[in-house]
């Protein structure tokens, strides 16, 4: 059995926190960094639970400032074991 | 696995289009704009014409689009950008023309260039985005604003006795013998910015072959001007917008894919 499993990079001095990311992940990876803002002085989101990402990019599609980099891998399940 | 295997340029899936350099967009978080932005760059680059494309961007909340896109622009008038784009590829007929333009550039002050170079037939491509309402001066009503719709000009909501009825600019351009292709797309979700991006790769192939001219609405949104959160936004222009303003192509006489 094989599975995707995806990983997510936030340019966070480019994010401006409007959480459209948040609401196009399906796998509830992305959240608002907590009580903390970027060097543009926006809130940020950060991958809060990255373990679920399956690297589908819905995120970074639709990503109006292009923060999102989406890295995905084939893995075999047993050797996540 | 740790996310370190992952991250890994091999397994690179998505990034920011080559196109869009690092300089910081000045939208209003969660804006439309920026993501048609996106998706030409990302056209152009599978086109191969980063060297030879020519965008004129209008004014309106657009005007520095030239500062993001590594491309050669020309920035026009108030809603010249039509009239810009016919000299421009007349004269340079292999360079690929597209404008950029607000429905307060495209479809106020510049009714009758946008009207007068899509009937010529003119070889360029418009990307309107149709937001229904001025932006950047603050949200006055535009000819696009719904009815009902309040803005900081119609407070009480657009009545059409005293403002007139929505201008359905997109249609109209539908009906003109020099549109080869009109169509009206979106991009609030994946799905809809991946139909989207296919019309805009149609729009400018159809102009490099010389097909007559295209127009590509993006129905988008403002959330700053309409008051609501981003997420807000998109669902109003679900709900309300694509009524009005109806998904789909309006007209294809391009024979492309
Ligand atoms: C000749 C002239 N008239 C009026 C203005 C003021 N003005 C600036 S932008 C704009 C409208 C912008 O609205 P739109 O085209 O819908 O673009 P958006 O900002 O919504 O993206 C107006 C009326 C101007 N700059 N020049
Ligand atoms: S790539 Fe897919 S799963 Fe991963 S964070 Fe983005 S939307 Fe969520
Ligand atoms: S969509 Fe982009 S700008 Fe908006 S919160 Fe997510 S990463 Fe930040
Ligand atoms: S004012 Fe409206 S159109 Fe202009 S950048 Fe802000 S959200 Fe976008």
């Amino acid at each position: 059995m094989s599975t995707n499993r995806g990983a997510i990079v936030v340019d966070k001095d480019r994010c401006k926190g409007c959480a459209l990311c948040v609401l196009a992940c399906s796998k509830g990876v992305i959240s608002l960094a907590v009580r903390k803002v970027n060097v543009h002085g926006y809130p940020y989101v950060e991958p809060m639970n990255p373990d679920n990402c399956i690297g589908c990019a819905s995120c970074a599609i639709v990503c109006p400032d292009g923060c999102i980099e989406v890295y995905r891998k084939i893995i075999d399940k047993e050797d996540e074991q | 696995m740790t996310e370190n295997d992952i991250i890994s340029p091999e397994n690179l899936v998505y990034k920011k289009p080559e196109l869009m350099n690092d300089t910081p967009m000045h939208y209003c978080p969660g804006c439309s704009h920026g993501v048609v932005h996106k998706l030409i760059a990302e056209i152009i680059e599978e086109m191969g014409m980063e060297e030879k494309t020519v965008g004129v961007s209008p004014v309106g909340c657009a005007v520095f689009a030239y500062r993001y896109l590594d491309i050669d622009w020309q920035e026009a008038a108030h809603g010249r950008a039509p009239a810009l784009a016919t000299a421009i590829k007349r004269l340079w007929p292999d360079r690929l023309v597209f404008t950029y333009q607000g429905d307060g550039d495209l479809a106020c002050i510049g009714t009758a260039e946008t009207i007068h170079a899509l009937n010529r037939g003119e070889h360029i491509a418009i990307i309107f985005i149709n937001n229904a309402i001025y932006g950047m001066t603050g949200g006055q009503m535009a000819p696009t604003t719904l009815i009902g719709q309040k803005t900081s000009t119609c407070p009480y909501g657009r009545d059409p006795e005293l403002h007139g009825y929505p201008l359905n600019i997109t249609e109209i351009a539908s009906t003109l013998r020099g549109t080869c292709y009109v169509s009206r797309q979106s991009v609030d979700t994946v799905g809809s910015i991946l139909k989207a991006k296919k019309a805009i790769r149609k729009a400018f192939e159809a102009s490099m072959k010389g097909l007559g001219s295209s127009l590509v609405e993006i129905v988008s949104t403002c959330n700053s001007g309409w008051k609501l959160s981003p997420a807000e936004a998109n669902e109003w222009m679900r709900e309300k917008m694509f009524k009005e303003y109806v998904k789909g192509d309006l007209k294809d006489t391009t024979n492309l894919k």
